[in-house]
């Protein structure tokens, strides 16, 4: 047993053992769900349902539907697609980069994180997708061998290095994030009652068993465990497999967001064409990934009473990690204006003087309170243990990150090098009813996950227990 | 010659049942199997398992991915149909190189995560449809089960279960 130092904060609360682990992680699977949980999910299925609504009619029409001209041929779509590609970055970094520094508070947050992460990536996929116009082409994007003579995708475009980007970082963190579900869903698997059934009289019971059995919770679990069983040998292969996917992701994380910034940063657009951009995207989408899971768990350790494991520690902890990156994000901008007055490019210097003080002004200075200000408040430990606070926080940090992507996509494209065609953008009923219909349909995934996944990862949470539980560490 | 004999020994507590595995073997009997509903840091020592290689297939798996964007990159812009884009011709692989890198880091990445994860289920025999095969199902909540098949020896039989009731088993079980 490891033996942990007693100054050291107990990251389980509560006298528990490793039963009562078992039974608080089934309990929201195994009850039914209260009337807010009800409100909250015909709530977002409404909003799903409007955004889907809006995408068929974009589809349907065309993207002239969008608020877009000839000059911002980017706008609401792509900012939105690098803000839930953002929020998708939390939860691989959680529990692939938090594993290989062998951070424990990454225990109880990690599979709802990594959840977190699969919906936004689901939900940010859905934006370049319906760009493009013509959905049903969209296997275009791969190089796949095909009628029309030799046309093969470009592999020096970053469009396409972002396809693989997301593709490969979207499948990785499905797997990883399923092998850890294993031996959870084996663990609820095991706590089901086997349905047994009186004998069928006639083929009508017969079958009417045979459906019950199928949908028991016994054989929906059982399917989803692969039948694991947790042999010594297994738990071997699943412990080296489990470091070498949280080495292969660790990278990936990176991967990601710096290549989503080069499909900027390789554009000769002045407030695009920098350096900076890579290191600044991956923090800033840490930042944004972080506090989104802030918004969730918050809610959610409250309603599926997980207290006991998602402790005021780790919400700190959290917050740390959101002032830190916050910083770096604020580091970031102002060396972007630092180097676009020293770099003597005036494009580059209109760029930003237009992003302060231009029309878009408002935007511009959204972005610096939400994200350069308030994550300075982490500062002091009265606010950072704040559960209100926290929560307050997190939302500005949200939207101070989504009018980052607005700022550098819509003010770098609506005033470029030729003042002739100048214009601005302002979004339709369309634009917006797509947003907000992703995040109902992301709600709608994450809700559904809350009451039918085990939302913490109990199987590997046992193993600290002896040495971050609270009863074990008291003595 | 007798029927072959398994005995279950069931264990409340992990640091129990690992000097448990320790002092059994010691005593030169063969443990076939232990479950547990976490993983021990030192069991698979303690049994005496071998170390497993995934990581080493996951390596050559990420291997077979770089090899093959690299020749995928060369056969559909060098080979296949050489475009002018943005006049950069592409004339060799290795001029193009800078621009592959990231689509080769994702492939290596795609190849050693995928086929490790695959080989991983398929090793462990683990598949939608197939059954637990811990003989207690409280083996993934909080008890540890160790499992010694003998041959039937009522001598041996008798001194496992001691061994076992001496290092801290909760029940003993036997089956045919």
């Amino acid at each position: 047993m490891k033996h942990e130092a007693s100054i050291r904060e107990p990251l389980i609360i509560g006298n528990k053992s490793l039963h009562d682990i078992s039974e608080d992680i089934a309990k929201p699977i195994e009850t039914s769900a209260n009337k807010w949980w009800w409100s909250l999910f015909i709530l977002s299925v409404i909003t799903m349902l409007w955004g889907f609504g809006c995408i068929f009619y974009t589809i349907g029409t065309g993207i002239g539907v969008w608020g877009l001209n000839n000059t911002v041929g980017w706008a609401w779509d792509i900012t939105n697609f690098v803000w839930w590609v953002g929020i998708g970055h939390a939860g691989t970094l959680i529990s692939a980069v938090l594993l290989l520094f062998r951070q424990k508070w990454r225990l109880s947050i990690n599979r709802s994180s990594e959840a977190m992460t699969i919906f936004a990536v689901i939900q940010a996929a859905i934006f370049p997708g319906i760009h493009m116009g013509r959905i049903w082409v969209a296997y275009f994007v791969f190089p796949l061998p095909n009628q029309f003579g030799s046309l093969w995708v470009n592999f020096n475009s970053p469009l396409l290095w972002d396809v693989f980007a997301i593709s490969t970082y979207f499948t990785v963190s499905l797997v990883f994030w399923y092998m850890g579900l294993i031996p959870d869903f084996a663990m609820i698997r095991d706590r089901a009652v086997k349905p047994v059934f009186k004998k069928a009289k006639n083929f009508k019971e017969k079958i009417s068993n045979f459906f019950k059995e199928q949908t028991s919770s016994y054989n929906i679990y059982s399917i989803l465990s692969f039948g694991w069983s947790g042999r010594a040998k297994h738990w071997q292969r699943h412990e080296v497999m489990s470091l070498v996917l949280a080495g292969l992701a660790t990278p990936l994380v990176l991967s990601v967001h710096s290549i989503v910034s080069m499909d900027f940063a390789t554009s000769v657009i002045p407030g695009w064409h920098t350096t900076i951009f890579p290191p600044y995207f991956v923090a800033g989408a840490i930042f944004s990934g972080f506090a989104m899971v802030q918004t969730l768990l918050l809610v959610m350790r409250k309603v599926v009473n997980m207290e006991s494991y998602i402790t005021m520690q780790h919400i700190e902890m959290m917050n740390i990690i959101i002032m830190v990156t916050g910083s770096i994000v604020g580091i970031a901008y102002i060396t972007e204006l630092f180097i676009a007055w020293y770099s003597g490019v005036e494009y580059e210097q209109y760029a930003f003087l237009n992003r302060a003080t231009g029309p878009y002004w408002w935007a511009y200075w959204a972005m610096m309170t939400c994200n350069v200000v308030s994550p300075q408040l982490m500062w002091f430990k009265k606010l950072r243990t704040s559960i209100v606070f926290t929560f307050i926080l997190s939302i500005f940090v949200n939207i101070g990150m989504w009018f980052e992507r607005f700022v550098i996509i819509v003010t770098s494209l609506h005033r470029d090098f030729l003042p002739s065609s100048w214009s601005m953008f302002s979004p339709t009923f369309v634009d917006i009813g797509i947003f907000i219909g992703t995040m109902g349909f992301f709600m709608v995934l994450f809700l559904l996950y809350s009451r039918t996944f085990p939302v913490i990862a109990q199987a590997e949470l046992k193993t600290i227990l002896k040495s971050s539980g609270d009863n074990y560490k008291k003595g | 010659m007798s029927k072959e004999k398994i005995i279950y020994g069931v264990y409340g507590d992990d640091d129990v049942i690992l000097d448990a595995v320790k002092a059994i073997r010691e005593k030169g009997h063969h443990i076939d199997e232990v479950y547990t509903p976490f993983p021990i840091h030192g069991l698979d020592t303690a049994m005496g398992l071998k170390y497993s290689r995934i990581a080493i297939c996951s390596f050559i798996y990420g291997c077979i991915g770089a090899s093959c964007a690299l020749f995928m990159f060369w056969y559909i812009m060098i080979h296949d149909w050489p475009m002018n884009i943005g006049g950069k011709p592409s004339f060799t692989l290795n001029e193009n190189l800078p621009a592959f890198i990231p689509v080769t880091f994702e492939m290596t990445v795609f190849f050693g995560a995928h086929l490790m994860v695959i080989t991983f289920l398929i090793r462990c025999g683990l598949y939608p449809g197939s059954s637990s095969k811990s003989p207690d199902p409280r083996t993934t909540d909080d008890k540890f089960l160790m499992e010694i098949h003998t041959n039937g020896d009522a001598k041996k039989i008798k001194e496992i279960k001691d061994l076992m009731k001496k290092t801290g088993a909760e029940e003993i079980k036997e089956k045919e």
